[in-house]
């Protein structure tokens, strides 16, 4: 018996929702008893796959191939099954992120694993085995049990955090799985990354503002906070659709579920769509003008003000602080 | 070519949830239900793109798993622009149960398309389009964001961690689908609401799956300490409790 976990890469590098992935499976491997067995598909120096013994994984399997640069749902879930069997694992955990969701459910139909996706902690109880999930679009927690002996999980990054690294060497082992039999449907025609920009998924401060920022121009004020601070940006529903800043930064019940230490809500109201999206935040600033807006009773600080006004003394204010 | 769009019925997303029998079921009194937003944007896009297809397209059906109860949302579904509903007439019970179900649906018409929501409104499985697509053993992409059809191709494009990808696809094909399928969700008109009475809705019997998770309780959070609110005048003492107090900067 193990638990195998599905540690995805980007570009090559693992990111540190990699590591907590990894540091909750440890713990509940220390309960069980048991190993943690990474799996890594796609092109990874064996260097930064030997990292992830930092976090308790004992052994990686290292599957590489040409037809790996782009998640292909099948032969993707095909590999991580056949993982699977190969180690015995009894429980296989995911990121619950957008890769984390395409294979999870594909792995769980194919092995009739009970699938809990976005679980936010350890089990309650391991016989019967038992997990927090939120549910009802963060409104509730629902505590699920598995009944099957294979188990496949999706982990709610930052409900954990990252252990203090050990200084271990993984066991990096090549793992070919028989995938040619596994037709690929799917031709890559054309990727758009993101440049330049920390990603809402890494970043431990948020930024994010709403259609009280009025226009396009006023999210400047923003992103000179964001720089400051370090944090990403984000807005509410409106101001993606409206066009002042991409989709890829729209949060809520219709957009990004984030769970950053810090979300700055900046002319949000608050709507419960919008809430969704980011109650599970450890802290929550607001700013807003009209100070009954909803936003601040889900807010553990707020400022009723302008954020004409607002924003560049708070930039002042952070700056000083970095200076020392 | 045939569509399928599978449609789940959940409580508005402004709903206040409550349970009952010791917090273990879902108290529905009251409840208002919808189309899950995914699936209302899903089923949009297969109209539009049957609209467009100069007839290659022949109909767009929904599937629901469900009681009689979500036979207002189904119609809802019709009136819309649905050809035909199929109900399969089960109380879900899990995201493993549902995607069986379903997967019977399309094993018996065979869908060139079938189309699933991100994740539905209640228990938020983003489960059920990934089993499905693996137990009719479909091609399946996820985080779709748009979705064409080009000389029997499918084009998508689709959300990656940190960017987008363009990917084509070939039939048939199951796509997970979320923001931007569709631009806005279609309304019934009038004569929709009238023809939809009249469009077939098939009810069809479970068969019996194995359940592997069940919801055994459920909990709301922990209630927010109130807000320690400050005035425009007092932003530094603010970001200096940020700071010292709060350690978050
Ligand atoms: C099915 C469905 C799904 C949805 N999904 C989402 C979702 O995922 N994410 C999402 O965000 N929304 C979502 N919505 C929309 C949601 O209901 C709200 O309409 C939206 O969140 C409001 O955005 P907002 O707070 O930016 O704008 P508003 O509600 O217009 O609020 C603007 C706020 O800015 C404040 N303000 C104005 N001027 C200033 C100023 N000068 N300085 C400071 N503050 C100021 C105002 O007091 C107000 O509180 C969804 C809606 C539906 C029906
Ligand atoms: N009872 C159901 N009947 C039909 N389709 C469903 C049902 N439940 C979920 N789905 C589909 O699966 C998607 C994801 O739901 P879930 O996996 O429950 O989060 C929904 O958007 C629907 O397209």
């Amino acid at each position: 018996m193990s638990i195998l976990v599905y540690t995805e890469n980007r570009e090559g590098i693992f990111k540190k929702a990699t590591f907590e992935l990894l540091s909750y499976a440890k713990e509940m491997a220390k309960t069980l008893n048991t190993n943690v067995v990474a799996l890594s598909i796609g092109q990874v120096e064996n260097s930064e796959l030997e990292k992830l013994g930092n976090y308790g994984a004992t052994k990686v399997l290292n599957t590489q191939g040409n037809n790996l640069s782009f998640l292909d749902n099948k032969l993707f879930s095909k590999i991580v099954t056949t993982a699977v069997e190969k180690e015995g694992a009894q429980i296989i955990i995911m990121a619950n992120n957008i890769s984390g969701k395409a294979l999870s459910p594909r792995v769980s139909a194919s092995l009739k694993a009970g699938l809990v996706t976005g679980v936010v902690g350890l089990p309650s109880s391991y016989e019967p085995f038992v997990i927090k999930k939120l549910v009802f679009t963060s409104k509730a927690f629902s505590n699920v049990k598995v009944n099957s002996a294979l188990k496949v999980l999706t982990f709610a990054q930052n409900s954990f955090g990252v252990a203090e690294p050990i200084n271990a060497v993984a066991h990096v082992e090549t793992f070919n799985p028989q995938i040619n039999d596994v037709p690929v449907k799917n031709r890559l025609i054309e990727t758009n990354r993101i440049t330049g920009k920390l990603l809402l998924t890494d970043a431990e401060i948020v930024v994010s503002g709403g259609r009280g920022l009025k226009s396009a121009e006023n999210f400047s004020l923003l992103e000179e906070l964001a720089g400051v601070l370090g944090a990403a940006t984000a807005c509410s529903r409106p101001v993606s659709d409206e066009g002042w800043r991409p989709h890829s930064e729209h949060v809520g019940q219709t957009g990004k579920i984030i769970a950053p230490v810090l979300y700055i809500a900046c002319g949000i109201s608050g709507a419960i769509q919008h809430v969704g999206g980011i109650s599970s935040s450890k802290f929550i600033v607001a700013i807003n003008n009209d100070k009954d807006a909803p936003i601040f009773e889900i807010a553990d600080y707020g400022i009723v003000g302008d954020f004409k006004t607002v924003l560049p003394e708070m930039i002042a204010a952070i700056k000083e602080i970095k200076a020392g | 070519m045939k569509i399928l769009v599978c449609i789940s019925d959940v409580p508005d997303t402004t709903t206040k949830i409550k349970f009952k029998d010791n917090n273990t079921t879902l108290d529905v009194n009251g409840i208002q239900w919808i189309i899950n937003p995914w699936d209302e944007l899903a089923l949009t896009r297969a109209l539009e793109l049957k609209e467009a297809s100069g007839g290659i397209i022949q109909s767009v059906t929904v599937a629901n798993v469900g009681t009689v109860a979500s036979e207002p949302t189904i119609r809802k579904a019709l009136a819309v622009g649905a050809d035909n509903a199929i109900r399969i007439d089960a109380q879900p019970k899990d995201a493993y149960y549902v995607a069986a179900q379903l997967a019977n649906i399309v094993k018996a018409e065979s869908y060139d398309i079938v189309l699933v929501g991100r994740d539905s409104a209640d228990y938020n499985g983003s489960a059920v389009g990934g089993m499905l697509a693996e137990l009719i053993d479909y091609n399946s992409l996820s985080s779709v964001s748009s979705l064409n059809i080009e000389n029997g191709k499918i084009r998508i494009n689709r959300e990656i961690d940190g960017g987008t990808e363009t990917i084509e696809a070939e039939l048939p094909f199951l796509a997970i689908v979320q923001k931007g399928i569709s631009k806005e969700p279609r309304i019934p008109a009038m004569r929709g609401i009238m023809m939809a009475r009249t469009k077939p809705l098939n009810v069809v019997q479970a068969v019996a799956v194995e359940i592997l998770t069940e919801d055994v309780s459920f909990e709301m959070p922990q209630p927010k300490g109130s807000c320690k609110k400050f005035d425009s005048e007092n932003v530094k003492t603010l970001v200096s409790l940020l700071h010292n107090e709060a350690k978050l900067i």
